[in-house]
């Protein structure tokens, strides 16, 4: 339920929030203090190491771990006999975190050992037989869907399919949105353009591999340091994997390298727990690299068909996609979203969209920024982007025209409140980029981009100290910049200065459910959380005071940092600071403390324009980019230094995927790529300064009018760069990633193509 | 796993033919110790050849350079000497990994690590550099490009050791480029990788060259007719041309992560072409 106490009016005028004060954890992060998952160690600590299937597909007839279990220093071993099994909506996810019937995909855990030291655990690992019936698999999307493909669940049957299936298949899942009659609506057009397109599964690419700490006690209390997007979730799904009471569980969320999604699951913080829950000591367990490639949750791989219609004029009459996306060996794969993001862009009449949730012999998926929707946005903006240039319209001229704003029905169902699409494309046209001039084998490409945004679960509390500066406990981990963000607005609201307030990440015994660290969500819920328990602090303070004065309660206001008397009926008394009342507190009543719990919603969506300019190397097929920009809707943006890095961070990411990021694998299901000398992702050089534009369309769902904008950045991306390198080629690159041999062949292949003309 | 640092080069040799199990030499470490960290090799015995004096330095000798085994790359980058005479050599070194990289990673290592796509020589081939060889049947010297067997194996023969390079003195009029295909702009392995190396008559006409490739064959390939498609000639877009044809047949490569065997063989011809106007440029100005 929304509560109605939530301001609903937006606030315009500001002296903290928009100023670029550094970030509260920034000295800690430079100079090496802060403390990282790796970084936690304790009194008589084991080092834990995991076995993983060397098999892409195989049933595991039998472990043997006595060899193991006899070698000296080795204080405990486990396997799927160690985890209780599952039917609830667990299962997958036990089942991920160690192997039970089959090993789903190479780099499935299927044991672990707890030793002395990481030498003995390594030799343990050797010792442990697996004995592995082979079994045939599959890696590619397409494949996994035809009939007569391997299967990884017989008892998978085809949801949202009607009626059931009554054969098992690969396809977890069929969905579909949008409204209209497409038909009707590509007969009104009288240019259609439809066209196939492929992507590769990428990773986050965070440089903190995942790493934790865990302790379970004699009396079955368990405490796990870790870095994760979530703690409470962390929390929560350990204590239902090892049966252990909620309550009975501490999850400290250390500092994080990274995440971008790929840390709002387990993978090792159970198999950690069991093995300190067996040996009756503290393990720790650090992912190498290889292993965060094989068995983390990278994004989906896709097949994307996408057809859109237009009158000669640049009017959509209709847009269709089929999203095929796999997610690895489980369901959950992101094409939901991407189906309901694909046109999100654009008004349109007749809109449908139909997504298949695919199952191979890959590690599970997690969360990749924005899940799902730059994979959509890469085909359906690829296609914008070639009718623009067929109809001879600009091709932002040509996406205003059709554009999504206040009151569209969207395509996926809700109508749009205020949203600033309209207002990133304006910007984006205005921009000096978008009219500078290109050179010889050059390409300027242009693509907008949409994510929904979410609230969420969110539990702060905000300690007045007696000195009168502020300790704010918030529960969602900082992964861009969110402490800082929050001690602007805690700092807005009481009056004082940034640097009184101190905000921690509290650990899951300290703060109510907070959810985890995704969908754009901390400026916004714990943002606007930490607003409303500095109110609730204020209105404690007047009370403090209005005592002090001896005065009743309505007759104190709080205005800039001081308590001062309603008006001259109230009395005559000179206003107090934070810092008078907080002095004071011992004899006024006690510790004075703010909180607010919410379930926070009407997040608002951000939208973006991207434009990049790219230069393909005729003879190589090599591309450079040459220059960015990112125009986005931050609502109002409370740290502008840190919106226009998750602006930068996210276009820097979606380069790599669009360009040379991808999962490698052989004929034998294997990855051949897992490490980042052959997973190429962008480095320093490889990027020119991304340049951002700021837009401001108020959210009225938050006081300050906040959008999450940590997701948005790298919907465009993809297809900004595909349009680009195709403009630059000549050619229209529909794969990525557009690796230089890729674009070669292409540009050889179109070559061979005149020729024959 | 036996760890030793000797001081001199014979005891080098005698820890290593000495040596029951398997011996590996660690000079920078940049490729020993990532194989150590994953798991690839367990050696029985690692020499560190860094406290050896004669292996840390660079020496002036008959009109070239010998450089030391343990010599990191940095300082080749450095040593204005070496900048000068082989340039296409040092840009090959400064290749190498990263900056830090490199300030470890010594040129020898990377000839003795074998791998195919080893940046500095291809750059080393076309130098006609010499390696200098010790061994228990004492010291012996060999062409570079003789060196590599295959991928990661070499045709030294037990307790032997490269000691140094020798970069020998060059005609004027010379010049000579090392370029790299990767898709990125650092911190890359070579998909293609080509080492020129001319010398003009006084009437501009080509008089010497030589072409290599890397990470086109099991081992970095000199190539003498993409050589001969130079000599002879004012380098001019026919000879070019033919250059860079001869490059592209000469390749054998594979189908692999990296890149394709179509690309490969494409690329080839255009990084050859591409050098040996650099290599060009560098001799007129010599």
């Amino acid at each position: 339920m929304p509560r109605d106490d939530v301001t609903a009016e937006t606030r315009q005028s500001f002296t903290k929030v928009g100023t670029r004060p550094l970030r509260p954890d920034g000295v800690d992060k430079v100079t090496g203090r802060a403390r990282f998952g790796a970084d936690m160690a304790a009194p008589g600590m084991l080092i834990g190491k995991v076995l993983r299937s060397p098999h892409a597909h195989a049933r595991i007839r039998s472990i043997d771990t006595s060899k193991a279990e006899a070698l000296p220093g080795v204080k405990a071993v486990v396997t799927r006999d160690d985890f209780a099994n599952r039917t609830d909506e667990l299962r997958d996810i036990l089942v991920n975190v160690m192997a039970r019937e089959k090993a789903l995909y190479e780099g499935h855990a299927v044991a672990a050992v707890a030793a002395v030291s990481a030498a003995v655990a390594r030799k343990a690992l050797r010792l442990i037989e697996v004995d592995y019936e082979l079994l045939p698999h599959v890696i590619d999307v397409e494949e996994a869907m035809r009939p007569d493909s391997v299967l990884l669940h017989d008892d998978m049957f085809t949801a949202g399919v009607d009626p059931v299936p009554d054969q098992p298949s690969n396809v977890a899942k069929r969905c579909e949105f949008g409204h209209g009659e497409v038909e009707k609506g590509f007969a009104e057009a009288d240019i259609v353009i439809e066209r196939s397109f492929r992507t590769e599964a990428s990773h986050q690419g965070y440089i903190e591999p995942h790493a934790c700490l865990a302790s379970v006690g004699a009396d079955g209390q368990g405490e796990l340091w870790c870095c994760t997007q979530g703690h409470f979730m962390v929390r929560d799904t350990c204590a239902a994997l090892l049966g252990m009471d909620v309550s009975r569980l501490r999850v400290i969320a250390s500092e994080i390298g990274g995440g971008f999604g790929g840390k709002t699951t387990v993978f090792i913080e159970p198999v950690a727990l069991t093995l300190s829950r067996k040996a009756g000591r503290p393990v720790k367990l650090v992912m190498t690299r290889d292993e965060v490639f094989r068995a983390s949750g990278p994004t989906a791989s896709t097949s994307v068909w996408v057809r859109i219609g237009v009158t000669k004029d640049g009017r959509i009459t209709a847009g269709e996609a089929v999203l095929k996306y796999q997610g690895g060996a489980f369901a959950g794969s992101p094409v939901e979203p991407g189906a309901m993001t694909a046109f999100a862009c654009y008004d349109l009449e007749n809109v449908r969209a139909i997504g298949y949730d695919v199952v191979t012999n890959r590690p599970k998926q997690a969360a990749y920024r924005a899940p799902g929707a730059p994979m959509a946005a890469f085909a359906v903006e690829s296609v914008v982007a070639e009718l623009a240039d067929r109809i001879g319209m600009d091709p932002i001229e040509f996406r205003l025209k059709n554009a999504s704003r206040e009151g569209t029905r969207s395509a996926y169902g809700p109508t749009f409140g205020p949203i600033g699409l309209v207002e990133t494309l304006k910007a984006a046209k205005a921009h000096p980029h978008y009219s500078a001039p290109l050179g010889n084998n050059q390409g300027r490409g242009v693509a907008s981009g949409f994510w929904f945004n979410f609230g969420g679960q969110t539990c702060v509390s905000l300690n007045i100290n007696i000195d009168g500066t502020v300790g704010l406990a918030v529960g969602t981990p900082d992964i861009g910049g969110s402490r800082a963000s929050m001690c602007l607005m805690a700092a807005e609201e009481l009056g004082i200065e940034y640097d009184r307030v101190r905000v921690i990440v509290a650990d899951t015994s300290s703060l109510g459910f907070n959810d985890v660290t995704d969908g754009s969500r901390v400026t916004f819920a714990s943002g606007m959380a930490t607003i409303q328990a500095a109110r609730d602090a204020v209105k404690k303070l007047c009370a403090r005071a209005a005592r002090m004065w001896d005065i009743p309660e309505d007759a104190v206001v709080w205005e800039g940092g001081y308590a001062k008397p309603a008006g001259a009926n109230a009395g005559d008394f000179q206003p107090l600071s934070l810092r008078d009342i907080a002095a004071a507190a011992a004899k006024t009543g006690g510790p004075i403390a703010g909180h607010w719990e919410f379930n926070a919603e009407n997040a608002g969506p951000s939208f973006a324009t991207h434009i990049v300019d790219a230069e393909v190397d005729p003879e190589t097929g090599r591309t450079s980019i040459l220059r960015y920009t990112v125009v986005q809707d931050a609502g109002k943006a409370v740290h502008p230094s840190y919106v226009e890095g998750q602006f930068q961070g996210g276009a820097a990411q979606g380069i790599g995927w669009a360009l040379n990021e991808e999962y490698i694998y052989g004929a034998d299901g294997k990855l051949q790529n897992p490490g980042f000398l052959d997973y190429r992702m962008p480095v320093a050089s490889d990027l020119p300064m991304i340049d951002t534009v700021i837009v401001e369309v108020p959210n009225p769902g938050h006081p300050y009018g906040v959008r999450g904008v940590g997701e948005t950045s790298i919907v465009p991306p993809l297809a900004a760069v595909a349009n680009a390198v195709s403009a630059a080629a000549g050619v229209r690159l529909t794969s990525l990633p557009m690796s230089p041999p890729k674009i070669l062949a292409a540009l050889e292949a179109e070559k061979g193509a005149q020729a024959a003309e | 796993m036996r760890y030793e640092a000797p001081e001199r080069v014979e005891t080098a040799v005698s820890l290593l033919s000495g040596e029951r199990g398997l011996a590996r030499i660690l000079a920078g470490g940049t490729d020993l110790l990532v194989q150590l960290k994953s798991g690839m090799v367990e050696p029985d015995l690692i020499v560190d050849i860094k406290k050896i004096p004669e292996m840390r330095r660079i020496g002036a000798e008959n009109g070239g350079f010998r450089i030391g085994a343990a010599v990191p790359s940095a300082e080749l980058s450095e040593h204005p000497g070496i900048r000068a005479l082989w340039p296409g050599v040092v840009e090959a070194a400064g290749l190498i990994g990263s900056t830090q990289i490199q300030g470890r990673a010594t040129i020898v290592g990377n000839l003795c690590n074998a791998s195919p796509a080893a940046d500095s020589v291809p750059a080393m081939i076309v130098a006609g550099a010499i390696a200098t060889v010790a061994g228990p049947q004492g010291r012996r010297e060999l062409p570079v490009e003789a060196i590599a067997a295959g991928p990661g194996q070499t045709s030294l023969a037990k307790g032997e050791l490269v000691i140094s390079i020798f970069l020998p003195g060059r005609p004027p009029r010379s010049g000579d480029a090392y370029l790299r295909f990767i898709p990125r702009t650092e911190m890359d392995i070579a998909v293609v990788g080509v080492g020129v190396s001319l010398t003009l008559g006084e009437d501009g006409l080509c008089t010497a060259a030589r072409v290599a490739l890397g990470a086109v064959a099991v081992r970095a390939l000199l190539v003498d007719e993409a050589a001969d498609a130079l000599i002879g000639t004012a380098v001019d877009e026919a000879a070019l041309e033919r250059l860079a044809a001869a490059a592209s047949a000469a390749c054998r490569p594979i189908d692999d992560k990296r890149g394709t065997k179509e690309f490969r063989i494409k690329v080839a011809g255009v990084l050859a072409r591409r050098a040996a106007e650099t290599a060009l440029e560098r001799a007129r100005r010599n």
